[in-house]
């Protein structure tokens, strides 16, 4: 079919940009880290204790600390290849298997969040521009301006502070109740601790999706297909969902799709506060503790993450708009 | 013949912003009276910029938010208010549209032409209709599901004017319909209004473009710096214009390159520098005293009107 050939075009031109990409980013960071003053024999040695100069030395010929930087990036990507991300020096254990288990636990944090704050974002920043100027409009535009100029980490403490400390609805933080054995964790307790940093993170990221969405809806409102509707007789809500939301909610979800980084970031800082185990938490302790190889597994799969967002976005953007698809078809 | 629409001493004007937080009122359109009746075209002829398009706007209710209209709009009569304009809008009165951009991008053309429907069996009945008048139009079903930017100049045309003829309309709007289509869409599309006037609809040709007004129109209403100041019979655009009463459409018709070429110094004077007397007061070549200070109301001279002093007394007196 001549579609599902343009779709495969398509992916594929998009994978390999993906590649060279990503050999940016690893080149990047490797080169970064190199410069940086991070140095990982001595996180290893800082557990280990009193260690000889001649252990030092014996671990920095095997760790291969003063070879070259080429030949430290093309053993590192060697390894890499063959499915190998080393050992995370704060984990003791494999960077996969840390990776995987932090990431579930984040993708999990910040998928729920990004539904919810993209559902409730584009419904009140549709409410908010078809009632334009009203009291409704302008206690939701109050509302995203103040969650917009607040910073992610104090609206995280507050939430805190408010629903875990002065109200007690929910514990201050960790994924699962300490003391647990994991096989015991019920599922209502992981639940119970997902809550507040799902709807601090949500709430964060819903203001620039209602404003948005608001501003598109008023776009559309004044542009003359509309004016056209109303002439032909339609009006009211149905007026907004035949002819307003076909025309904003795409650029909305590209909008939401593209906030994919945006939500990385928040997920850090909420991760952090929250002390929830999850990927953004785990690279900041890797960073602070020169956790090499751990830092670096995780910067390749935010780049891998980001990037399907941003993929999806592009895809369905061809997939939903029929000036983008009939028109690759004219081609 | 029962009027269909009548339009009296409407004025639309937009609160503006000057220097700072001053307003100011600037009047887009000051006085503009004009009557269609049924199976009549009327042309309204001004230039490009000059708010005729408001005048369509208004009549449906759709102006922006921020413009303030005065005057009455009657149908069949009856005064119309906002809720009467929104009640019939798309029913009795329908518009079409300058160009493809005042379809949804994003609609396929038969969900369009429909409209919102309640139900199944309402919109199976209104898409058999829609069928029937596209192929009248000669829009083969494939036109159905296409989206607007598919559609050819001349098909884009003839896709809004069906739509209008959906609702078996009494009155319809044409907000310029003829620019930038050539030669023979032009004359298919006035042949389109010819056909409504045949069936007894009374058509509202909203355009700046002469030939195409002089073509179809059963009477032209000449609108200049926001007033009607003529309104004339097709016949009289003929000859030497000697029929013509204002002296601005004499000189429109004789700026006509088959009537001479000539031109008439000036311009017309923008929104908000119009004269506090006639609004044609500096070009005009036979002005009186009194033209300067005080505006002439339009006078009715049976099937014209004119908006001039020299036909106080009536045509005889003018000339």
């Amino acid at each position: 079919m001549l579609k599902n050939e343009k779709l495969l075009k398509f992916l594929g031109k998009k994978i390999v940009r993906f590649i060279i990409l990503l050999i940016f980013v690893i080149i990047l960071s490797f080169l970064l880290i190199d410069m940086s003053p991070i140095n990982p024999v001595k996180t290893y040695i800082a557990n280990l204790g009193v260690v000889s100069p001649e252990k030092i030395a014996i671990l920095e010929s095997y760790w291969g600390v003063n070879e070259p930087i080429t030949t430290k990036l093309i053993n590192w990507l060697a390894n890499i290849l063959h499915g190998d991300f080393g050992t995370s020096l704060i984990f003791r254990a494999p960077v996969l298997d840390v990776i995987k288990e932090r990431f579930t636990a984040s993708l999990v944090l910040m998928l729920t969040s990004w539904l919810f704050s993209g559902v409730l974002g584009f419904i009140l920043g549709v409410v908010a521009g078809f009632k334009k100027d009203t009291v409704v409009d302008k206690a939701i535009k109050v509302y995203c301006y103040i969650l917009q100029s607040a910073p992610t980490f104090w609206i995280a403490l507050l939430f805190l502070m408010v629903f875990s400390v002065y109200l007690g609805w929910f514990p201050t933080g960790l994924g699962v109740p300490v003391g647990t054995l994991s096989e015991n964790v019920s599922f209502w307790d992981w639940l119970h601790r997902l809550i507040l940093p799902m709807i601090t993170l949500s709430v964060v990221g819903i203001a620039s999706i209602t404003l948005f969405t608001r501003d598109k809806l008023i776009e559309v409102m004044n542009s003359d297909y509309f004016l056209f509707a109303k002439a032909r007789g339609e009006s009211g809500w149905n007026l907004i969902i035949r002819h307003g939301i076909r025309n904003i909610l795409l650029p909305a979800i590209t909008l939401q799709f593209l906030g994919f980084s945006e939500l990385f970031g928040g997920a850090v800082l909420v991760e952090q506060i929250f002390t929830y185990p999850g990927i953004g938490q785990a690279a900041v302790s890797a960073g602070l503790k020169s956790d090499v190889p751990l830092l670096l597994g995780i910067v390749i799969f935010s780049a891998i993450f980001v990037y399907c967002g941003n993929l999806i976005a592009d895809v369905l953007y061809n997939f939903v708009d029929p000036r983008i698809k009939e028109g690759e078809e004219n081609e | 013949m029962e009027k269909l629409l009548d339009v009296e001493n409407v004025s639309i004007s937009f609160i503006q912003y000057t220097q700072g937080l001053n307003q100011r009122d600037l009047k887009v359109i000051t006085d503009l009276t004009l009557d269609i009746s049924e199976g009549e075209i009327l042309a309204v002829l001004g230039s490009s910029g000059s708010g005729k398009s408001l005048l369509a706007h208004a009549i449906f209710g759709i102006l922006p938010e921020n413009a303030r209209q005065n005057g009455k709009i009657k149908y069949n009569g009856k005064e119309l208010s906002q809720k009467d304009k929104e009640e019939i809008r798309g029913k009795d009165i329908v518009l079409v549209p300058q160009s493809v951009n005042f379809l949804d991008p994003l609609m396929k053309i038969s969900d369009q032409a429909i409209g919102h429907t309640e139900n199944d069996e309402e919109k199976k009945a209104k898409k058999a209709k829609q069928r029937e008048i596209f192929e009248h139009y000669n829009l083969g079903p494939e036109v159905d599901d296409m989206y607007p930017f598919q559609l050819s100049g001349g098909m884009a045309r003839r896709v809004l004017v069906s739509t209008a003829l959906l609702s078996d309309p009494k009155l319809v709007v044409a907000d310029e319909p003829t620019p930038g289509l050539d030669q023979k869409t032009v004359e298919e599309t006035l042949n389109h209004f010819k056909h409504m006037k045949e069936d007894g609809i009374g058509v509202l040709l909203i355009t700046h473009d002469i030939h195409a007004a002089l073509e179809v129109a059963d009477r032209i209403g000449i609108f200049y710096s926001g007033y009607v100041i003529e309104i004339a019979l097709k016949e009289d655009f003929s000859g030497e214009g000697e029929n013509l009463l204002h002296p601005y459409t004499k000189a429109l018709y004789k700026a006509l390159p088959a009537n001479g070429f000539e031109l008439t110094k000036g311009h017309q004077p923008l929104h908000g520098e119009i004269p506090k007397g006639c609004p044609y007061y500096d070009r005009c070549e036979m002005k009186f005293g009194r033209c300067k200070d005080e505006r002439p109301e339009l006078i009715d001279l049976g099937n014209k009107k004119v908006r001039c002093f020299k036909y106080e007394g009536g045509i005889e007196d003018g000339t």
